[in-house]
């Protein structure tokens, strides 16, 4: 019976389940659900692993009551998380919204899946970004591996807290339903971060003033803070207020904790790029053909390079800029209509060509497909 | 100038509240405090709930741990703090669309969970905060700003639907009912499991003036008050004499096991203790 907190050691072992495993390393002691293909392994293993760690694990009577009741627990100092695919995250754009706007720490995996049917897209990168109403900066990771699914859900939580902010895995079935050999590291070798704690007694606290970080510090629920949270515009103390400075001043600092902390929150790989004419950008499982593409272009003689983006949003447009003007083109890769292009279209056409491969099949680019768009771009 | 005893338990900075003159939210507001004073409620512990609408401003004045702010899930967000920290004492303030239209699902699940929170439904028989717009318990024929021709469609029993999906303890007066209000608050907080306390009150802004013909509470609480029988009379009547009627009482309270205390058993279990 497997009951201990950190399963260190190496494991073959199913992407969704590398995500509890990783959620349940970072903290995370509570998760509701709502059962969607292809996500529902996540519930399935959390319902057995939460109470055996001193967690709480819910299947909800919908999604809105799986994000809700995240944020609820959120206050009371716990580190949830959900998980749910494209058609259930529709869902929980309203409890999102909310969360963004009170600042509460939560993660999402959202399983991405195509009309209803269980293939893998990139269909709703946009949505992930923009999907609920109101101003908020999104925190989005996209990693493309099963080790990558545990680590960086990790790094979900760490960011979730550090930045009082829901932060959002992506998969989709192909990372979600494949097993691989991960290794699960010591304890002493991963890197936990809590949220930001008060520091003075309760009548002296502002529950929305933050230092230059723009996060303020987070009291649970029955520490005697009486915090209210709304999702009106409030002022420093909490206060309902209309006037527009209050709401600017607001959304200003919900915004640019992230906007300003780009560089610590984007975290990403190259590959090649120092001599490469033709860049490949791509995330998520389509890194998996881009590598491969890139070394067999090599052997080839082709100077493309990797930019293997794991952080999609916010997007890392320094880094984008940069790269941009280093090289003649770039292919942005994506498995939908061609979405995330348009980003790096904005950012990279002043500097160099930006043109999309995109595969609206329900699958990834084979390595042969990337391999002729290369040698097309080449000509 | 003399205080009221028991502002010490509004904030201050939310002051003045934004209900009409005449609101039967005020009420409430001041029954509840009434009552959580007469049994010293720990503030410390209290988490107070409000979705969307009018009634859902009540927890914003209370100096206590609040949320609000979106339409029907204030038992959703229950569900997350009573799981995560039981100790909390959690108090839900919902209008009607809040609890019986958007927020129904998580009504009956939270019932048939028997979680143990408070669930102070004000029932005002309209959307207030919106303009006076039909709600589920809107009485059959009244004209609302969404019903010109009158209110087509049946009246929802909210005590009924909190019973029938498993709520412990339910109740229902009328703010014409201050002293059993106080009463039935002090019990619900004091009962373990789902509370459901419905108190029908008057909207005078909009339910009075589209409905009834008059801004007046003092009119509509007439009107809510010739329409009411109690649970021991209505058990004389017939379904055709109570058609319309507001029946008031304490219809269930009972004590079965809370989500939280399952939760117990079966950590336990996982934890390899039995």
């Amino acid at each position: 019976m497997i009951n201990k907190k950190i399963l260190s050691g190496t494991h073959f072992m199913l992407g969704n389940h590398a995500i509890v495993e990783g959620a349940i390393v970072a903290g995370c002691n509570y998760f509701a659900g709502y059962p969607i293909t292809p996500a529902s392994e996540i519930a399935e293993r959390m319902s057995k692993r939460l109470p055996e760690v001193g967690g709480k694990f819910l299947q909800t009577e919908d999604e809105l009551g799986s994000i809700f009741s995240l944020t609820g627990a959120s206050l009371c100092g716990a580190k949830p998380m959900t998980a749910t695919a494209s058609a259930g995250f529709n869902y929980m754009q309203e409890g999102l919204g909310y969360a963004y706007a009170v600042e509460a720490p939560l993660v999402i995996v959202n399983v991405q899946r195509c009309r209803g049917e269980n293939y893998a897209t990139h269909a709703d990168v946009m949505q992930m970004r923009w999907g609920a109403s109101g101003d908020y900066e999104a925190i989005c990771l996209a990693p493309s591996s099963v080790q990558e699914l545990f680590d960086y859900t990790i790094e979900a939580f760490n960011l979730a807290e550090k930045y009082r902010n829901p932060v959002i895995i992506t998969s989709e079935m192909i990372l979600s339903h494949m097993r691989e050999r991960i290794v699960i590291p010591d304890p002493n070798e991963i890197t936990i971060v809590n949220r930001k704690r008060p520091t003075v007694p309760p009548e002296e606290f502002l529950p929305f003033r933050a230092d230059k970080t723009g996060v303020p510090p987070m009291p649970a629920f029955g520490e005697g803070y009486k915090t209210l949270y709304s999702l009106n515009p409030h002022s420093e103390n909490g206060r309902i207020d209309w006037d527009p400075d209050v709401f600017e001043k607001l959304y200003e600092r919900i915004i640019g904790k992230i906007r300003n902390n780009v560089d610590d929150i984007c975290k990403y790989e190259t590959y090649y790029v120092d001599d490469a004419n033709i860049l490949i950008i791509a995330y998520g499982s389509e890194c998996r053909p881009a590598f491969d593409a890139v070394i067999e272009a090599r052997k080839k003689g082709y100077k493309v390079g990797l930019l293997k983006l794991i952080t999609i949003w916010p997007v890392p447009e320094k880094l984008v800029d940069t790269l941009s003007k280093k090289v003649e083109k770039i292919i942005v890769m994506e498995i939908n209509v061609g979405k995330y292009f348009f980003e790096i279209e904005r950012i990279g056409k002043k500097n160099c060509e930006v043109v999309p491969l995109t595969k609206n099949r329900g699958t990834i680019h084979t390595t042969e497909e990337v391999l002729n768009k290369i040698e097309g771009e080449s000509k | 100038m003399k205080v009221n005893p028991l502002r010490k338990y509004l904030r201050e900075w939310g002051l003045p509240h934004f209900f009409c003159p005449g609101c039967g939210c005020g009420q409430i507001l001041s029954l509840f405090l009434r009552a959580a004073d007469e049994i010293k409620l720990d503030m410390n512990k209290l988490v107070a709930i409000g979705g969307v609408g009018c009634t859902a401003r009540i927890p914003v004045y209370i100096k206590a741990e609040a949320l609000h702010g979106v339409h029907g899930r204030t038992l959703s967000w229950a569900t997350g703090i009573k799981l995560h920290n039981p100790d909390l004492n959690v108090v839900i303030f919902a209008g009607d669309g809040d609890i019986a239209a958007i927020g129904g699902n998580h009504l009956i699940h939270a019932a048939r969970r028997n979680l143990d929170v408070n669930i102070i439904v004000n029932n005002n028989m309209n959307y207030a905060m919106t303009g006076g717009q039909v709600a589920p318990t809107t009485p059959l024929c009244l004209y609302t700003t969404t019903t010109p021709r009158g209110n087509m469609e049946r009246t929802f029993d909210l005590c009924k639907l909190a019973e029938t999906a498993g709520a412990t303890f339910v109740s229902r007066w009328t703010t014409n009912h201050p002293r059993q209000i106080v009463k039935t608050i002090k019990d619900g907080m004091d009962h373990r499991g789902l509370t459901f306390i419905e108190i029908v009150s008057q909207c005078p802004t909009h339910f009075g003036r589209y409905a009834l013909g008059s801004s007046r509470a003092e009119d509509i609480l007439k009107w809510i008050k010739e329409r009411t029988v109690t649970k021991k009379k209505a058990e004389e009547m017939s379904e055709k004499e109570l058609e319309g009627k507001i029946v008031v009482g304490d219809f269930v309270k009972k004590n079965l096991p809370t989500l939280e205390d399952k939760y117990v058993e079966l950590e336990k279990k996982a934890q390899g203790e039995e």
